[in-house]
């Protein structure tokens, strides 16, 4: 891992990623049932992508599964071990989420976005922290920025401080939930190189998306989800080209 | 124009006011700005315990600090001062002495937090949902995130809300003298009185309402002042840039994002 810009691929590092699966994972607002019996694996270091509509449940069972929603019934497997055992807050130091809202923290700079968990979470020193924080800008283009605010940063900018935000507590899932769904279309690439380069370098991800081109291309897994439920799941090849269910063919009719 | 020569000689007989001018800054002033700030930064403190317990998960903590809130906010302030101020007035003398002073600063402090817990409420609450679990996501415990990074902004964005609330504490610090204050204590509106019963006419009370606009209004405008600066926030102006900037940036950034996914 190198500051400067020109690094050739091989002097990055490269993640430890940890298998995850869903057991008929089960969650509900209330009485409303929003996910049903959702069972997935997820290899170490592969890319799942979740595609389907709004409302479908995709950012639920994310959020169930670092449990920012505490799931009804059902398991989650993080490297083979119940996540519902888990303290949540030990829970989510291994598992990082980026939003599609960026959620940064306005009154800080870049710098301190990322380095405040660092310090507070991770119980790092300020020199530490601030030493790791830079080298996770500069990992995403943004050594130069590590002292503006959120406000004077753009959208992908935004995103990718959110995603340095999460790399820097060394996570061995990453989660992203339509991470570039609130991004200027030019910008979207940029932010999805980014994540496509996570994946290459052995990260875990689960990743909510509307970007089709992506999950084609970066996901080792693609699951089609409608009304709470996995209608289908598969190699993205298989699933783009030769999808089964009546549901899926209208749904990629209708978005390809 | 003898009603013209009434209203000069009732309310601005200058000579009874520059009488009462030295009394007014060095006893009113002083006692108004002590019982002021002291009841504002007690009612800071309780506020901030009253708003958090307001919007705790726990329903053993949300409901004290609902009736709490209720009862300070639903009384007259006279009442509760007066309440206070004799209702304990013997435990306090065994604590601070023979003066209500201290009682009647409690006594404000109590009003001023029910108001400022809500205040402080309203702003934790206008923090967007994911800040907090962006922290948590993070792996931050409730209260930390809370400390760290919902609290400070929601107190930011109140900061106008508790000049207003400064304001109304300095008014009702004139309804302390209901305890009967000694000489040295009186604050400007008991100076003013006591100084008016000798002058035969109002004007000493006149010039203690010029000392609380002096206080108030300043403030008054200061309110304006952050309200726009932070509705505006903080950035820049700035000329209308191409989009392609950053697009080219990204390109000649790190093998990070330049990846071989493109």
């Amino acid at each position: 891992m190198s500051t400067t810009t020109n690094t050739s691929a091989a002097d990055i590092e490269t993640f430890r990623g940890s298998s995850l699966e869903l057991k008929n994972l089960t969650m509900a607002f209330g009485d409303i049932e929003v996910l049903r019996n959702v069972s997935l694996t997820i290899a170490p270091g592969t890319t799942t992508c979740i595609i389907g509509p709004s409302g479908s449940g995709k950012s639920t069972l994310l959020r169930g599964i670092n449990r920012l929603h505490e799931p009804k019934s059902g398991d989650v497997l993080l490297d083979g071990e119940s996540a519902l055992a888990l303290k949540p807050d030990v829970l989510r130091r291994r598992i990082g989420m980026v939003f599609q809202h960026f959620n940064l923290f306005p009154d800080h700079t870049a710098l301190e976005n990322v380095a405040l968990s660092l310090r507070k979470v991770k119980g790092m020193s300020r020199t530490e922290a601030t030493e790791r924080a830079r080298r996770r800008l500069a990992e995403v283009g943004l050594a130069e920025r590590a002292d503006h605010r959120p406000r004077d940063l753009s959208g992908g900018q935004q995103q990718r401080v959110a995603i340095a935000r999460a790399l820097a507590m060394e996570p061995e899932v990453m989660l992203f939930d339509e991470a570039t769904s609130a991004l200027d279309p030019e910008l979207v690439k940029g932010v999805l190189n980014l994540m496509a380069a996570l994946a290459g370098r052995g990260m875990t991800m689960a990743v909510v998306t509307h970007e089709m081109g992506f999950a084609r291309k970066v996901a080792d897994q693609v699951v089609f989800m409608d009304e709470g439920a996995v209608i289908e799941a598969g190699r993205p090849g298989d699933l783009f080209d030769n999808p089964k269910s009546a549901r899926l063919q209208r749904f990629l009719s209708e978005v390809l | 124009m003898d009603w013209l020569n009434t209203i000069i000689r009732t309310f601005f007989d200058f000579q009874a006011m520059g009488q009462v001018l030295p009394q007014l800054l060095a006893v009113g002033l002083k006692n108004t700005l002590i019982i002021s700030v002291a009841a504002t930064i007690i009612g800071v403190v309780l506020g901030m315990v009253v708003a958090v317990m307001g919007i705790s998960p726990s329903k053993w903590l949300r409901l004290p600090a609902r009736v709490y809130t209720d009862l300070f906010r639903g009384l007259p302030a006279i009442l509760t001062i007066l309440l206070i101020g004799q209702g304990f007035a013997r435990l306090s003398q065994s604590i601070f002495g023979p003066s209500p002073y201290p009682l009647g600063i409690i006594a404000l402090s109590l009003i001023a937090s029910s108001y400022i817990g809500e205040i402080f409420r309203a702003g934790i609450m206008s923090v967007e949902r994911g800040q907090l679990e962006a922290c948590r996501a993070l792996g931050m415990s409730y209260a930390k995130a809370m400390a760290l990074v919902v609290v400070p902004q929601g107190i930011r964005r109140v900061l106008p809300a508790l000049v207003n609330q400064f304001i109304a504490i300095v008014k009702d610090s004139s309804l302390v003298y209901f305890l009967g204050l000694l000489v040295g204590e009186r604050e400007l509106f008991r100076v003013g009185q006591d100084a008016a019963v000798l002058s035969g006419n109002l004007s000493p009370l006149v010039m203690a309402g010029v000392f609380y606009l002096v206080i108030t209004v300043p403030l008054t405008h200061l309110v304006n002042y952050f309200d726009n600066r932070f509705r505006t926030g903080r950035r820049r102006p700035a000329a209308p840039s191409s989009g392609l900037n950053e697009v080219n940036e990204l390109d000649a950034a790190s093998p990070l994002i330049t990846g071989s996914n493109t």
